[in-house]
């Protein structure tokens, strides 16, 4: 098998508006590739597991850079970096939970690059597909992750549906949480998503990850004052604890009065192909207690549903000990 | 008093380091240099049927493919650099492809077809000896020696393959944690009466075991360069090594030693891997030649990790009786070796370990190697005694407690000291003070506060653990060459590589200590064998400062002999009259007559002969020869060959103390406290010791918590590649307030006291970290490196989790 790694000839788009960039997305169609940070871009590429003719290179469209309070919430361009999302006093101050989350993506030099919505966007991390293999996501007739011996250690518990590769991404649960508007544009105008219709399982389109169209670019990430300064949880378990994909995630956002739960966004990454919102256990905390009993009484069903694969059942305990944890925080 | 050794100095590369000046292989350009790049093999076995490279060959700006039909024939079950007939493992270079860039390379590689005839492959030793079980090679599953095995790093000479099968019933035996009773093995040793000792037993342990074996991911991938000028090789290359690359390489490319000049400034990172040529060498140089005209050959994170080597892996068994006074009386040993595509594993060199650590009455060990379709194996850090550490730490645990010891109490009844014995030939030792580590380190660490502290706290739950790191530290027989130039200044010739460990500098200490010569008017001489560079050992097995602060040593006294030679000869008296100090050789009796090193250079140039090195001892080196003939008539030549009496191994030993606190709900656990103490003798360099400690600590983190191969037994594609993929450990994996010191008690067999530590530092932190593991979950052994977080949560819920069903390369 040819091992490459130099990146081949392709055309290569520059655009500084947003609006040039839209029409050169229309134009090229599928011929063409978006691209922010690169982070989830020059692998692919470099490895020639996928290839395009050309390149349209996001990065200098100052327009979807930065973070602006609105009078409902803030907004967020796309291109903004995980280390400026981090660390944004905005965010840490009404929203710490993407904070949390965008702090603790990969690794520092990849959050300078990376962007949130190359980090919402990204694609799976199954090792099958990312190695070229004509699996069902690739355009195949296989999975080979979900054998009695394929290698499945990472992937999903949850809403497999020919693939059993799980969302790679740290953001997109705390954007989920946090009832997150995700901004399409295209030259056709503009359309909103909630995040949680942003992200799409393989029974709805197993070839993409996002409900992104050809020719779509998207540019905002908003968030509603919904969840502002609410009780937030987050964390992340990962083999290692920087430059490593989660194992399993949780994001959580809870109103809390008097000490009892009014209302939760519950949300695990990792565990299916989208961020999994675990809304029995929403439902079934409403009005609890907020405390490590009601959070014992629940974890269980956090998991409600789940096929274990051969080799990922740990995910399970992990999962309910999390949301455990959230709810007893 | 010394005034270099054990002080701290900036060895010259450093500022080219941190500045990005320095030079690697992959820097060095030359005028008409092409590009080339391999096609390796897609699958884990299989025959090359046919190489279609015509479409290739037609390209614009391809000049050529080079394929196994160029470089002599390697028959099995050598590693050849370029697949002939059949290929044993994904990654596998079947030809390489060059061109005047490396994106017409690239592509080029893409229009070559190669029709391939798949044949069955194994991804796991156990499943390949199970009746009926697949080969990794045509010929057969297991790597037999018919000569003794080379020291590490050494290419595999000598030794043939063959099919051999054991009884389901061993297998079943072997899979459920018993001994493989009827299996066939191809090394065994036994010392002492083995019975008798189990039947002095008061406690006895049977534990099965599993080590993954896991690539080396140099960070520098292995570039090579190559030019040949007036009928000589040029070649800038990627090596642990310099001198020691010299013979080897020239034979691989068909010529003499004095036509080869190998090109070796630094080096990113080795670990065992590129210890001495490395096959992959033969095409870059060869095809150089074959194109007449520089090749870079330069390869793929992805095919560093195919071609770049990777431990060996072991599936075990284990019993150990122990004595009521604590005392090991018997250990019968059994393993398995992961060979990879190359077969060679490291199962003596565990059961090495075990004597060390255990010092057993009697001991019994069986072992076989086996090759599966994985990617090649070598030696890497402390190969066979690390891994050995990192399993057989909680099992000591085990064993102190059945008799109620405590566990430091209990190494430090059983471990090696200066009077004991290596290996299953019980050879002696230099010297060891590992006893002395042990208490020191127990102090540092405060071992018995910490097992006086609570143990749980919420969810968390803490665990102390200590291990014990062993490799052998040091070679002898090598040569020393050093030169004092008419201006008095003095120049350290060095043949031992750059590997980043710094050694190549600090063992030319021991030459400007013997000759009291300030350090700012040294130089040492190294990285491109015609700067007159000598015989050195490879920098493999932790030898370099015990071996050439020996050499560096024995070429100064040959300086200091001839510097009193030309004194008396000069100024009258015996040699015996005259002594050295402040860069002048004079009179004892009278300091005012005597001459100065640049004067007596000055005289040595005159008198010429053996003092300026037209002339040489009779037992050095080819090498070293060449070099004394390049550098003849240019001042003083100390030259000579170490013949410092003495025997036995010098051994390298760090004992680790680890306490660490386990989150149970996670399964993750944070490392609160290590401490680790070595027993190398005298630090001849106080800050590259205290690198070497910490680095090793690092990576041993790595062997028992996090890298592993992965293969699918499915198709046999291994999963993780990437440096990213194999997950060695990052600064927030490790603790960094991390402890280090050293018994420091000189060796007697060393005239700077030194010993080597670059391996052990990686199992005594890997072992302390295992037993901290199993002592964190209440004395519970995984038996497993690594022991990842998935293992420790499925332990923790109940999961069904076994490891005795022993597989290896998967998950």
């Amino acid at each position: 098998m040819p091992s490459h790694d130099v990146m081949p000839n392709m055309e290569l788009y520059q655009p500084v508006q947003v609006e040039d960039a839209l029409a050169i997305a229309d134009r090229l169609a599928d011929r063409g590739w978006l691209v922010g940070g690169g982070q989830d871009t020059y692998g692919w590429l470099k490895d020639r597991a996928k290839e395009t003719d050309a390149m349209i290179d996001l990065s200098a469209i100052e327009s979807l850079r930065g973070v602006r309070e609105t009078a409902d919430g803030i907004e967020i361009g796309a291109l903004t970096t995980l280390t400026e999302v981090a660390n944004n006093s905005v965010i840490q101050d009404k929203f710490s939970l993407l904070s949390q989350a965008a702090g603790v993506v990969a690794s520092p030099q990849i959050r300078n690059i990376g962007t949130l919505g190359g980090n919402v966007s990204q694609d799976v991390r199954c090792w099958y597909y990312r190695r070229g293999l004509s699996c069902y996501r690739a355009g195949g007739n296989l999975c080979y992750a979900d054998t009695p011996q394929g290698m499945n250690r990472e992937h999903s518990l949850f809403e497999t549906s020919r693939c059993v590769a799980a969302s790679p991404s740290d953001t997109a649960p705390a954007l989920v949480a946090l009832d997150a508007t995700m901004v399409i544009r295209s030259v056709d105008g503009e359309r909103t998503l909630a995040a949680q219709d942003y992200f799409v399982g393989p029974a709805n389109d197993i070839e993409s990850t996002t409900a992104l169209r050809t020719g779509e670019i998207l540019t905002t990430v908003r968030i509603p004052n919904t969840w502002a300064n609410a009780t937030f949880y987050f964390e992340k378990v990962a083999d290692r604890n920087v430059w490593d994909f989660s194992l399993v995630n949780v994001a959580a956002a809870f109103k809390v009065s008097g000490g009892n739960v009014e209302d939760s966004r519950i949300v695990c990454g990792a565990v299916q192909c989208t961020p999994r919102r675990v809304t029995n256990v929403e439902n079934a905390i409403r009005g609890q207690a907020k405390n490590a009993a009601t959070a014992e009484s629940v974890a269980a069903m956090a998991t409600d549903g789940a096929r274990a694969l051969a080799h990922n059942g740990f995910k399970i305990p992990l999962m309910q000990n999390l949301v455990k944890r959230a709810i007893s925080a | 008093m010394s005034t270099h050794i054990g002080k701290d100095f900036i060895p010259p590369d450093v500022p080219g380091k941190v500045t990005g000046e320095i030079k690697y292989a992959e820097d060095y350009k030359r005028e008409g240099m092409v590009f080339a790049r391999l096609l390796t093999s897609p699958m884990p076995s299989g025959r090359v049927v046919n190489i279609d490279a015509s479409e290739a060959l037609r390209m614009d700006g391809v000049v050529g493919v080079f394929t196994a039909d160029d470089l002599p024939p390697v028959p099995p079950p050598g590693n050849p650099a370029l697949a002939s007939e059949y290929v044993t493992y994904v990654g596998q270079p079947i030809l390489a492809v060059a061109a005047i860039s490396e994106e017409i390379a690239e592509s080029a590689i893409d229009k070559i077809r190669i029709d391939f005839e798949r044949r069955d492959f194994v991804v796991d030793p156990i499943e390949s000896l199970s009746p009926g079980g697949s080969n990794a090679y045509p010929e057969g599953n297991v790597l037999v020696r018919t000569q003794e095995e080379g020291p590490e790093g050494a290419p595999i000479v000598g030794a043939e393959i063959r099919d051999i099968k054991w009884p389901q019933s061993a297998i079943d035996a072997i899979k459920t944690g018993k001994e493989p009773v009827g299996g066939e093995f191809t090394t065994e040793w036994a010392f002492g009466d083995l019975d008798a000792g189990f039947a002095d037993a008061a406690a006895i342990i049977e534990e099965p075991f599993v080590t993954i074996g896991y690539p080396h991911h140099s960070l520098e991938a292995r570039t090579g360069m190559a030019y040949w000028e007036n009928g000589k090789c040029y070649f800038h290359g990627s090596s642990q090594s310099q001198s020691a690359n010299n013979a080897g390489l020239a034979r691989m490319l068909g010529i003499d030693l004095a036509d080869l000049v190998f090109i070796n400034e630094a080096t990113g990172g080795g670990f065992g891997s590129k210890i001495g040529p490395y096959p992959f060498m033969a095409i870059t140089g060869n095809f150089a030649r074959v194109l007449n005209r520089p090749v870079q050959l330069r390869i793929t994170r992805e095919q560093e990790f195919y071609i770049g080597s990777a431990r060996s892996g072991m599936q075990g068994w284990i019993k150990v009786g122990v004595k009521a006074d604590g005392k090991v009386s018997a250990v019968d040993l059994v393993i398995v070796n992961d060979g990879g595509a190359t077969g060679g594993g490291s199962g003596n060199s565990s059961a090495q370990h075990v004597t060390v650590a255990y010092q057993p009455e009697s001991m019994r060990y069986r072992g076989i190697s086996v090759y599966t379709n994985t990617t090649p194996r070598g030696a890497q850090r402390g190969p066979g005694q690390n891994e050995m550490a990192a399993v057989l730490a909680p099992m000591t645990d085990k064993a102190a407690a059945a008799i109620n010891m405590d566990r430091v109490a209990f190494r430090t009844r059983n471990v090696l000291d200066s009077d004991g014995f290596q290996g299953g030939s019980q050879g002696p030792v230099t010297s060891a003070f590992v006893r002395e580590a042990l208490a020191q380190g127990a102090r540092t660490f405060g071992w018995d506060e910490k097992l006086a502290q609570p143990k749980v706290n919420g969810s968390k739950v803490r665990g102390v653990g200590v291990g014990i790191g062993y490799h052998g530290a040091g070679g002898r027989g090598y040569d020393g060459l050093l030169r004092i130039a008419p201006d008095g200044r003095l120049f350290i010739h060095s043949g031992v590589g750059n590997l980043g460990t710094y050694s190549y500098a600090g063992t030319c200490r021991a030459a400007a200590e013997a000759l009291q010569v300030p350090w700012e008017r040294c130089e040492i001489v190294n990285g491109r064998s015609d700067k007159h560079l000598p015989h050195s050992s490879g920098q493999g097995g932790s030898n370099t400062i015990f071996t050439h602060t020996r050499t560096n040593w024995v070429a100064a006294q040959d300086a200091i002999a001839k510097l009193k030679e030309i004194a008396a000869a000069d100024l009258g008296g015996a040699a015996d009259d005259y002594v050295i100090g402040d860069e002048r050789v004079y009179q004892s009796a009278d300091s005012s007559i005597g001459l100065t090193y640049a004067q007596a250079a000055q005289r040595a140039m005159e008198l010429g002969g053996k003092f300026s090195g037209q002339e040489y001892p009779d037992d050095i080196n080819p090498l070293t020869q060449l070099a004394v003939q390049g550098l003849a008539g240019t001042g003083l030549i100390g030259v000579a060959k170490d013949n410092i009496p003495g025997q036995g191994q010098p051994p390298g030993v760090v004992v680790g103390f680890c306490e660490i606190e386990m989150d149970k709900d996670t399964g993750k656990f944070e490392i609160l406290d290590y401490t680790a103490i070595a027993d190398c003798g005298t630090v001849v360099h106080p800050k590259n010791f205290d690198n070497a400690m910490r680095g090793g600590a690092v990576w041993g983190v790595g062997m028992t918590a996090l890298e592993r191969h992965v293969y699918d037994p499915q198709n046999g594609l291994p999963a993780n590649t990437g440096l990213y993929q194999n997950k060695p450990p990052t600064y927030k994996d490790v603790n960094l307030n991390t402890k280090m010191g050293g018994v420091n008690i000189p060796d007697p067999q060393n005239p700077t006291g030194g010993r080597g530590i670059g391996e052990p530092t990686q199992g005594a932190s890997a072992a302390a970290l295992a037993s901290a593991i199993s002592d964190a979950l209440d004395g519970h052994l995984f038996n497993t490196a690594p022991t990842t977080t998935d293992m420790i949560i499925n332990h923790l819920a109940g999961n069904s989790y076994s490891t005795k069903s022993l597989k290896t390369n998967t998950f």
